[in-house]
């Protein structure tokens, strides 16, 4: 937090959280948070605290994860689920358009979807880094995302520090987190002792306007050291990567025999591409009534891990698991930062844990680095 | 009237060739012509000369029976036709039916072979210039036989 | 290429602009031009030599099709289709006065106007000479702007042969046109041999000339190298690429090759930028 200026810092009774719920509903916000579902926590619609998932963390591992109970009464004392925030500005299915064939023209027959103004609870550093990173493929770039571009600028960012860190996190190293430090509205740091607070700063005019109707009290030197204390927990990080260097890397192995090696455990499943959060790529059906007058167009996420993703006239491109996922990991890795002038990765270690194989990113990128034989 | 050494100078096939060795080619080099729809040669016939286009076109052709004639390659003016004469048993492989009226310096195989055999310098730029055909007869059947533009099922 | 067309796209994206087809020419047994006017709220459009639209038969699919009509003329939209799918398969059956869905003009434009002065070799194999068609409308008309001017043209076979009244009218203009089929029978009187073949009868300096090449990748790649062979500068060819397209603005990710979106950083591409690519297996 050492962005924000001390004066900014208020801090909030964790009992009176759902002032903070209140206040978002009256402003005509759909709160969007985690809470317990499918087995894990996982982001919905929520109401107030009590859908929160208090009392809960998450294990995690290559190929894992397990909730757990914890023995303090936390409301953000996990890591990261298998959603990610982009459902909510990049659905993984949405209907673009219903038309008419009608003389000669097209009569749109459906309503165009009114953007929801979300307030997005519980975001986590290297989730901002990764919505900076879809803003700039939908909305920065020759051509904008309407859709994404309005639901985005009219939604808030209620955002959480880390104060844990999960097995596979290694947003340290992808320089996304854990500290969150912009682009956020409001940003909430749990302290658990000496009592249970949230330490609250606002990042925004619409964050400072909120916070101004919340029963928040002054920031004491003890709780700012406090807060200051629980987030460097979460740099501690088991996993890493070398970043140095390796777009290029990655350019200079495309025929490396690692992609082989990789192959004969990625299943091509796509769990990693759902599961990121800077993942976009999507694709396009469309149907017709009986008729043939009516037609409609729908929009689905799509994996470059699928066959058809790559397919011209004559068959797919890229026939084998070796060459997609070399798309996968070198677009992310490399040539993201001839597109967009980033990494597409935040470290946020959703790819590790939800392979069912367990194949680790940064496992991978180290052997690429550091070869067996010392070949780089 | 141009002199055959210079005509045969100013070909494609023998650009850049030294001037000795020039004057050794032409000593078995004659200008011929054919008119459209003969052949140069045909499969199987014996293989004694070879052909630099000057004008018109031929076409290379193998039959077969209950077939249409496959024509696989034409050439034209600035290009070489024939290469058997330079390789045991000096037989055609293929027919080569001129597609319109054809103007060509003929080469006598046996003459320039036996030029070759006494002057291997000769021989090895000889073969240099047609492996360099050959190879690039290759690279068009390849490409020839991925029948690139043909629908692919899938 | 900025018009209002484009301008609509842009402000929706995702949607078609109603055209109607005014006219529907048969080129050969698996290939269509339409001819296509604005219907109702569409606007006329403008359009770069090079660039495509995404032509939608209702209810059944959009696909990416290179405009093939002339540049100057901005009175009607033309697209040369071959049926090789479901979407285009529609599409080439689409009779005059049928509605079809546009989106664009997206993409690159072959440079052509930058090479004025100069030699410029135009190279398309198959159906790739109807995105090439555009700049030899432009050649042929301000033929004095430009050196010696050879079209290079390969086909599978006599009648899978394009645009005949134009290679014609191209030929009258003072365009060198060579035509080569891969296959023929015995009535063919013209050239027999892959489109490079061509290339030794074409008559420019590689040194003050420039070439787009346009055919299937494995065509364009040969094509490329047998003109760097001859001199060519590898920067002075350009190549019209193809991926998977699905959206065209660059949102749904599926024609990257390597770094580039071919919808958005092509479909155009100077040759450098694609060589190395273009060599790797299932990129």
């Amino acid at each position: 937090m050492p962005d924000v200026p001390a004066t900014d810092a208020r801090i909030l009774q964790a009992d009176r959280l759902d002032r903070l719920f209140e206040a978002l509903i009256a402003r005509g916000y759909h709160c969007v948070g985690p809470t317990l579902g499918e087995g894990a926590i996982v982001y919905d619609e929520i109401s107030g605290s009590t859908d929160l998932p208090r009392g809960w963390t998450d294990e995690q591992a290559p190929g894992q994860y397990r909730l757990k109970k914890r023995n303090d009464g936390a409301y953000f004392g996990y890591v990261v689920g298998p959603h990610s925030w982009k459902k909510y500005l990049f659905e993984p299915q949405r209907r673009l358009w219903q038309l008419k064939r009608a003389g000669q023209r097209f009569e749109r027959t459906d309503e165009p979807p009114e953007p929801k103004r979300y307030a997005f609870i519980g975001v986590r550093a290297c989730e901002i880094a990764a919505l900076r990173i879809q803003d700039r493929v939908f909305a920065e770039g020759s051509f904008v995302e309407p859709g994404y571009a309005k639901t985005r600028e009219q939604s808030l960012v209620i955002a959480v520090n880390c104060t844990q860190a999960a097995a596979t996190c290694f947003c340290v190293a992808m320089n996304t987190g854990p500290e969150v430090r912009e682009g956020f509205d409001l940003a909430l740091t749990e302290i658990l002792e000496p009592s249970h607070h949230f330490l609250i700063q606002a990042g925004s005019e619409r964050g400072r306007e909120l916070l101004s109707a919340l029963p928040t009290a002054p920031c004491t030197a003890e709780l700012q050291q406090a807060a200051k204390t629980a987030v460097a927990q979460a740099s501690r990080q088991t996993r890493t990567m070398e970043t140095a260097g390796l777009k290029e890397l990655l350019q200079k192995n495309l025929e490396s025999p690692q992609w082989q090696d990789i192959a004969t455990r990625c299943l091509s499943c796509a769990n990693c591409t759902m599961a990121c959060p800077t993942c976009f790529c999507s694709s396009v059906e469309d149907t017709s009534d009986l008729t043939g007058d009516h037609a409609e167009r729908w929009q689905r996420w799509d994996s470059c891990f699928n066959p058809d993703f790559s397919y011209i006239h004559g068959g797919e491109v890229r026939k084998t698991t070796a060459s997609r996922y070399r798309q996968w990991m070198t677009h992310k890795l490399s040539t993201w930062f001839d597109q967009f002038g980033s990494s597409g990765c935040v470290g946020c270690g959703r790819c590790i844990t939800w392979c069912p194989v367990g194949i680790d990113l940064t496992e991978e990128v180290r052997k690429m680095t550091q070869p067996e034989g010392g070949r780089a | 009237m141009k002199h055959l050494q210079d005509v045969i100078a100013e070909h494609p096939f023998f650009q850049d060739l030294e001037s000795a060795h020039l004057a050794l080619v032409t000593g078995c080099a004659k200008m011929a012509s054919f008119k459209s729809g003969e052949f140069l040669f045909r499969y199987g016939g014996a293989a004694e000369h070879f052909f630099l286009l000057r004008h018109g076109r031929v076409s290379l052709e193998i039959t077969a029976p209950g077939r249409e004639t496959f024509r696989f390659q034409t050439v034209g003016p600035g290009e070489v036709i024939g290469w058997s004469w330079l390789f045991e048993p000096h037989q055609a492989q293929f027919d080569a039916r001129a597609v319109d009226d054809v103007s060509v310096i003929q080469f006598d195989g046996k003459c320039l072979r036996g030029k070759c055999e006494a002057d291997a310098a000769l021989g090895y730029n000889l073969m240099k210039r047609f492996a360099r055909v050959l190879v690039q007869r290759f690279t068009d059947t390849r490409l020839q036989l991925m029948d690139v533009y043909g629908k692919q099922t899938r | 290429m900025e018009s209002r067309h484009a301008e609509m796209v842009a402000a929706q994206p995702w949607l078609p602009q109603p055209w109607i087809v005014r006219e529907v020419i048969r080129e050969t047994a698996d290939v269509v031009t339409l001819s296509l006017q604005p219907g109702e709220g569409a606007a006329a459009m403008s359009f770069g030599p090079g660039q495509f639209n995404m032509l939608y038969a209702f209810g059944v699919g959009e696909v990416p099709i290179s405009i093939s009509g002339d540049p100057a003329d901005a009175s009607r939209l033309i697209h040369t289709i071959r049926d090789v799918g479901l979407v285009s398969r529609a599409l080439c059956g689409l009779q005059p006065g049928a509605l079809v869905g546009v989106r664009g003009p997206f993409g690159s434009c072959w440079p052509v106007e930058a090479q004025a002065g100069q030699d410029v070799v135009v190279a398309a194999g198959g159906i790739g000479l109807a995105p090439l068609r555009p700049v030899l409308y432009h050649l042929a008309r301000h033929r004095a702007r430009y050196g010696n001017v050879v079209l290079l043209y390969g086909a599978r076979k006599p009648d899978e042969l394009l645009f005949g009244v134009e290679l014609e009218a191209w030929r009258q203009a003072g365009i060198q046109v060579e035509v080569t089929v891969d296959h023929a029978d015995a009535a063919w009187r013209g050239n027999v041999g892959v489109a490079t073949t061509l290339i030794r009868h074409a008559r420019f300096s590689p040194r003050n000339a420039a070439a787009f090449i346009c055919g299937p990748e494995v065509m364009m790649r040969f094509t490329a190298a047998a003109l760097e062979e001859r001199g060519m500068a590898q920067e002075r060819l350009f190549i019209s690429m193809e991926r998977n397209m699905k959206c065209a603005v660059g949102f749904c990710g599926h024609c990257q090759l390597g770094p580039e979106f071919i919808c958005m950083d092509g479909p155009v591409f100077a040759w450098p930028r694609m060589r190395r690519l273009m060599a790797v297996r299932e990129l």
